[in-house]
């Protein structure tokens, strides 16, 4: 699949749900350079989904605008991806259906789509369950599905909303390090809203706080780290511990003391959706980046 | 894969650990019992002298008339009579009772100002709409037909409703991601999403119909199973009778397994779940 990457540009972004309810978010600002990754993170509430709806194209702003490349994003498109908190996978198609139906979607043919979804489902290392039936998937493998159903698009932007909350630590820790490499190999921007600061660290190139109601951009952090990034690394560790106090600044919470956090006592700074862990083995995953 | 755990009565009879081989072999030995039982109430009646003449509703004669039936095309031209207004009258309902279930689904207000009417409309016995449809409808044909749309609509629209009540409103949002338009979003996203619902509701519907059918014909008609019965009846001609009788409740069993393939075919329900 070919490298891409776009500018992208939003400008003066403010957004309210109806005239009657307050401004989920107001002045929102950002630049983010071809093939750059982007976490923000903000408490529950503060309109990080709202906002990343809007880069998809599924909500529109109540004013500003949001360009790749100076393309005005308005509404859905293959070029502009989301991917879910819940994989959202359609029951009644396999594996490989539910990779290609974006490109049934937009009109291909059988034997292209078919090749485009053999790679796409290698990316995700999910080659021996291409024609299985995705209920009989594991947490993880569902959300690599849906990995896979966005990739297969080639977008140019990747907007994922909390997509690993539901996971185990394992499942979760390789699918960060996978869809890290993943878009840097093929140079696709990323924009990812995440309630844990480890994510952040781990995925990101630039980490942006937001927080308050309505929400604004209070601060920002050039995540500054060689790749791949390991949990125990202390560069990590400090990184983390920056933006922990960063975000406790923002939120105007006092800053617990994290010199000694080992990174497993506090990764969440909210309860997400809490599902039960599956278990799933870890190394399943391990080579997904590796691979040419 | 997961490992077919056997269950207690198999153990008894290895070779009957496959499912399929299973159902056939006691679908065979329960239709074997019905027909032993039927011969043994024949039996019965041929002990007393007052009954003997019914014994012609027996298995022995119902079997030995099916060669004149289907020599003189009776069996043939009953069905088809009676397959055309069934196929029609279920065709109507279907159409009719997918996009009322839609609306049901779709709209609250709908949903809401409809539940009593057709609740109410739903009570009604079909065959209580038969002097009415007679008064309104210049042909027998007609008035059958609209007996079996107005009693199978109702299973089809409550089923399409609920079927749309299991959607998961992320599939919407997924499609539109992905770049789905309106058509996608009814043939990918809708109509695959509450086919289980739907042919459940239209194998509920077919047993209404099926049902409803049979007594519809007995009143003016000239042709038809129901038709065929009074015929037999009033020409005293039993073993004819029962005869027809079988193949209302043969072809009636056929219909209804043709509805579970499909419903099996189109069921994406977890088996485990
Ligand atoms: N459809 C909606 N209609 C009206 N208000 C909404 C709607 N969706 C969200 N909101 C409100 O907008 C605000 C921002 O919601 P949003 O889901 O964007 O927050 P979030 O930062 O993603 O939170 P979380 O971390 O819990 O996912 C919240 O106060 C929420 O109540
Ligand atoms: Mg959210």
């Amino acid at each position: 699949m070919p490298v891409r990457g776009v500018r992208v540009e939003i400008q003066d972004l403010t957004h309210r749900y109806s005239a009657r309810s307050p401004l989920t978010f107001e002045k929102v600002n950002l630049e983010a350079r071809q093939g750059e990754a982007i976490a923000i993170i903000g408490r529950s509430g503060c309109g990080k989904s709202t906002l990343l709806h809007i880069l998809a194209g599924l909500l529109r702003p109540t004013s500003g605008t949001v360009k790749l490349d100076d393309v005005l994003v308005e509404k859905p498109s293959p070029r502009w991806v989301m991917m879910f908190q819940a994989p959202h996978l359609f029951p009644w198609m396999r594996v490989s259906q539910n990779v290609g139906i974006g490109l049934h979607f937009a009109g291909w043919n059988d034997t292209k789509k078919h090749e485009r979804v053999a790679e796409a489902i290698d990316l995700v290392n999910l080659q021996e369950f291409a024609e299985n039936n995705v209920q009989d998937l594991s947490g993880g493998q569902q959300q690599r599905v849906a990995l896979a159903r966005s990739l297969v698009m080639e977008p140019e932007l990747l907007l994922l909303d909390e997509p690993f909350s539901a996971l185990d630590a394992f499942t979760r820790a390789a699918m960060q390090r996978d869809v890290r490499s993943i878009t840097k190999r093929l140079g696709i921007n990323l924009v990812i809203v995440t309630h844990d600061i480890d994510e952040a660290v781990l995925m990101a190139d630039r980490a942006l706080i937001m927080a308050g109601s309505p929400g604004k951009i209070y601060d920002e952090l050039e995540v500054d780290l060689p790749d791949p990034r390991e949990r125990q690394d202390p560069a990590v560790q400090a990184m983390r511990a920056r933006l922990m106090e960063a975000f406790h600044t923002a939120a105007g919470t006092p800053s617990p003391d994290v010199a000694g956090s080992n990174g497993s006592d506090e990764p969440e700074l909210e309860e997400g959706e809490s599902s039960k862990p599956r278990i799933e083995i870890a190394g399943k995953s391990a080579g997904i980046g590796s691979r040419k | 894969m997961t490992s077919v755990v056997a269950p207690a009565g198999a153990l008894a009879f290895p070779h009957l650990k496959s499912p399929g081989v299973r159902r056939l072999v006691y679908g065979v030995v329960g239709l074997s019992i019905m027909l032993i039982i039927w011969e043994l109430g024949t039996l019965l009646l041929d002990l007393n002298p007052a009954t003997r003449t019914f014994t012609t509703f027996g298995p022995g004669p119902t079997f030995r008339a099916f060669p004149t039936l289907i020599e003189d095309g009776s069996i043939y031209k009953a069905v088809v009579a009676s397959g055309y207004r069934m196929g029609f009258g279920l065709f109507i309902a279907i159409a009719i009772g997918i996009p009322i279930g839609i609306l049901m689904g779709r709209s609250k207000r709908f949903r809401e100002m409809s539940n009593s009417p057709f609740q109410l409309l739903r009570m009604i016995s079909p065959l209580a709409w038969m002097p009415l449809a007679v008064i309104v409808y210049p042909e027998w044909d007609q008035a059958i037909i609209f007996l079996i749309a107005i009693a199978s609509v109702w299973p089809i629209a409550f089923a399409t409703a609920a079927g749309l009540a299991k959607i998961d409103p992320a599939w919407f949002k997924v499609a539109r991601n992905l770049g789905a338009r309106a058509t996608h979003m009814l043939t990918q996203v809708m109509l695959p999403a509450i086919a289980f619902d739907v042919l459940t509701g239209i194998r509920l519907a077919l047993g209404v119909a099926w049902i409803v059918l049979v007594p519809a014909e007995l009143l003016g008609v000239t042709s038809g199973l129901g038709y065929a019965i009074k015929d037999a009846r009033e020409t005293l001609s039993y073993s004819h009778l029962t005869a027809m009788v079988l193949v209302i409740g043969v072809i009636g069993y056929f219909l209804d397994s043709v509805c579970v393939v499909l419903i099996k075919r189109y069921s994406w329900h977890h088996r485990g779940a």
